[in-house]
């Protein structure tokens, strides 16, 4: 890996250049700009609109969208539904976030580890991921959230005990393959304690890989907090969240067709602003 | 016979996950903060209650003698007594599975309508419109909730269009097959796009290999190269990909359940997650984990019989 890096600069382009060569690719900065723009309104709400999201005004309940101060119109308590999806943006997109962080640290950790000691240390680690993995992610981030408690500290939680598993199998992977390199071997003869060769010298050559992939984790962790909330597991009401705006737009569906639909609109724009960015990573990565 | 040998030692290979997978559903109930019978019960209940619960659910005793009563119960198939309905865990369980079983073959047959011709047809036409369109499709396919897309099908197909039933599974057959189609596409719309990513692939991989070549230098017509020659060995690949999904897909059936109220072992454990029916989410986390490992192993086995190269080790 790193000795065609090495050669690559000097080397002609002998095919003609494939989607995502160079600094910016399509996908990327499309994808940057859409989720740029989702988070600003999001940081802007308060200068975006002046009803509170959870302030319930029963008077006004089920106005259509379009009716006069109420561009979404209101839910079924009355509430604003264009302040609810922007403080919901601001719940969603900070738990999504936040969610993928800890997994990542925590399985790139234990993949190095794992990858690096080899032997019994490796074997059981892997028994320990296959068991995790055997399980649907969703079925048990719920089953976790269940037992622990609702909540977002929970959610939180639940992630990170089942998320863990894919940056731990990509860490370990990449680790098997650096280890044996020049570098590797040299750091380790020139007797370095060994946290040191794993933090300074290896990490920084294993993480792309996981990081990679933390993008399109990102999409995926979103996908789950909604639907969490949608399932009435998530972030507790009255925080407002897309998921469980969706699972109430859902009761009045014969009527109110667009309760569900504009939340739902939502979560495709940010999942798609996302999934082109983790596209246009990759691409990158793998040019 | 070789196959009979390959999938015995398979399952023997299987025991310490199988093992592994008892000890967390076993443990779900002590990540219960505090007492856990006390929690279950809530804050009504009289201390005597909480004692008997507490009793009831072993948890009086040392956690290796509830372990072992655990697994004990369960090589019997005994996974408990409902909290809430009247029977055994298992009991409920083998009503609502079959409705799941249903949900995942429908899935996985309408995944394979949907991904197979798309898949193939951007392959043979790489590069031109319909790959660059259908290459888009899993970009926009990873960030959509399964959930969502199930409302909408049933707003638009139930609803306006009446052609399909909003929800429920149907009293026989025809009213069975009738309310598994919006579910089914649901999963095959959140299913395809990775199966259609990995197919395409594997299919220009193949297309351009030698005998392909061959086959088209004498003059073969297209149709028949890429279905007859090139679609069988591409797919070879795509079974594991397919295989893997399934078993992610697994957990999806749970929220797509809840969509179409469909009565199956999803829905089963949102209901009593929300009843707070500790043994039967337990139960019902068990039995997810027992399918994927199962499809799993039915990928794996596929593979190796498609593919003679694998070796049956």
């Amino acid at each position: 890996m790193s000795t065609t890096t090495i050669l690559e600069p000097t080397l002609p382009a002998a095919t003609p250049r494939p989607r995502g060569r160079g600094r910016w690719n399509a996908p990327l900065v499309s994808g940057l700009i859409l989720f740029a723009l989702i988070v600003l309104c999001a940081v802007c709400a308060p200068l975006l609109t002046s009803y509170d999201p959870i302030q319930q005004n029963l008077n006004d309940a089920f106005l259509a969208p379009g009716s006069p101060g109420h561009p979404f119109g209101t839910d079924s308590l009355g509430r604003d539904v264009l302040s609810r999806l922007l403080y919901g943006a601001r719940v969603d997109l900070q738990v999504g976030v936040l969610a993928v962080v800890s997994p990542f640290i925590l399985g790139s950790l234990v993949g190095l580890v794992a990858g690096w000691f080899g032997g019994w240390v490796d074997a059981i680690i892997g028994r320990v991921v296959d068991v995790v993995i055997a399980f649907p992610f969703l079925v048990l981030v719920i089953a976790l959230v269940f037992a622990i408690g609702p909540g977002t500290s929970s959610i939180y939680t639940a992630i990170t005990l089942v998320g863990w598993v894919a940056y731990c199998r990509i860490v370990r992977g990449q680790v098997l393959i650096a280890k044996e390199q020049e570098y590797a071997m040299a750091a380790r003869a020139s007797g370095l304690p060994t946290w040191r060769i794993l933090v300074r010298h290896l990490l920084p050559n294993v993480i792309l890989q996981a990081f990679v992939f933390s993008m399109s984790d990102i999409v995926l962790t979103l996908l789950a907090i909604v639907t969490l909330g949608f399932l009435g597991l998530g972030v507790p009401p009255p925080t407002p969240d897309w998921g469980t705006m969706i699972q109430e737009g859902q009761q009045f569906i014969l009527t109110k067709w667009y309760m569900s639909t504009i939340p739902g609109l939502a979560v495709v724009l940010t999942g798609l602003a996302l999934a082109l960015i983790a596209d246009g990573i990759v691409d990158k990565a793998n040019r | 016979m070789k196959y009979l040998i390959y999938i015995l030692r398979r399952l023997v290979s299987l025991i310490p996950v199988l093992l592994g997978i008892s000890f967390i559903v076993f443990f779900l109930i002590r990540l219960i903060p505090g007492d856990p019978a006390a929690t279950l019960l809530g804050t009504h209940a009289t201390p005597q209650a909480v004692e008997a619960l507490r009793a009831q659910l072993g948890l009086d005793r040392p956690l290796w003698s509830q372990y072992l009563t655990f697994m004990g119960h369960l090589l019997q198939g005994n996974l408990g007594y409902s909290f809430v309905y009247d029977g055994s865990v298992s009991s409920l369980i083998s009503t609502s599975l079959p409705v799941t079983l249903w949900l995942l073959v429908s899935g996985t047959v309408f995944t394979l309508l949907i991904a197979v011709p798309l898949a193939v047809l951007a392959a043979a036409r790489r590069g031109g419109t319909a790959d660059n369109i259908i290459r888009a499709v899993p970009v926009i396919g990873l960030g959509l909730p399964s959930f969502w897309l199930g409302i909408m099908l049933i707003l638009v197909f139930g609803l306006k269009l009446g052609w399909f039933p909003v929800g429920g599974f149907g009293n026989d057959l025809a009213g069975h097959l009738r309310s598994i189609v919006l579910p089914g596409i649901t999963v095959a719309l959140a299913l395809s796009p990775i199966l259609i990513r990995s197919l395409r692939a594997s299919m220009i991989d193949v297309l351009g290999s030698d005998y392909i070549v061959t086959a088209q230098a004498k003059g073969i017509s297209t149709a028949r190269v890429v279905f007859g020659h090139a679609l069988r060995n591409a797919a070879v690949s795509s079974v594991t990909v397919l295989g893997v999904n399934i078993a992610y897909l697994t957990g999806a059936t749970l929220v797509i359940e809840r969509v179409f109220s469909l009565p199956g072992i999803g829905q089963q454990m949102i209901n009593s997650i929300l009843g707070r029916d500790f043994p039967t989410v337990q139960g019902i986390t068990l039995v997810f984990a027992i399918m994927v490992v199962v499809v799993n192993l039915l990928t794996d086995v596929t593979h190796a019989v498609l593919d003679p190269r694998v070796k049956l080790t």
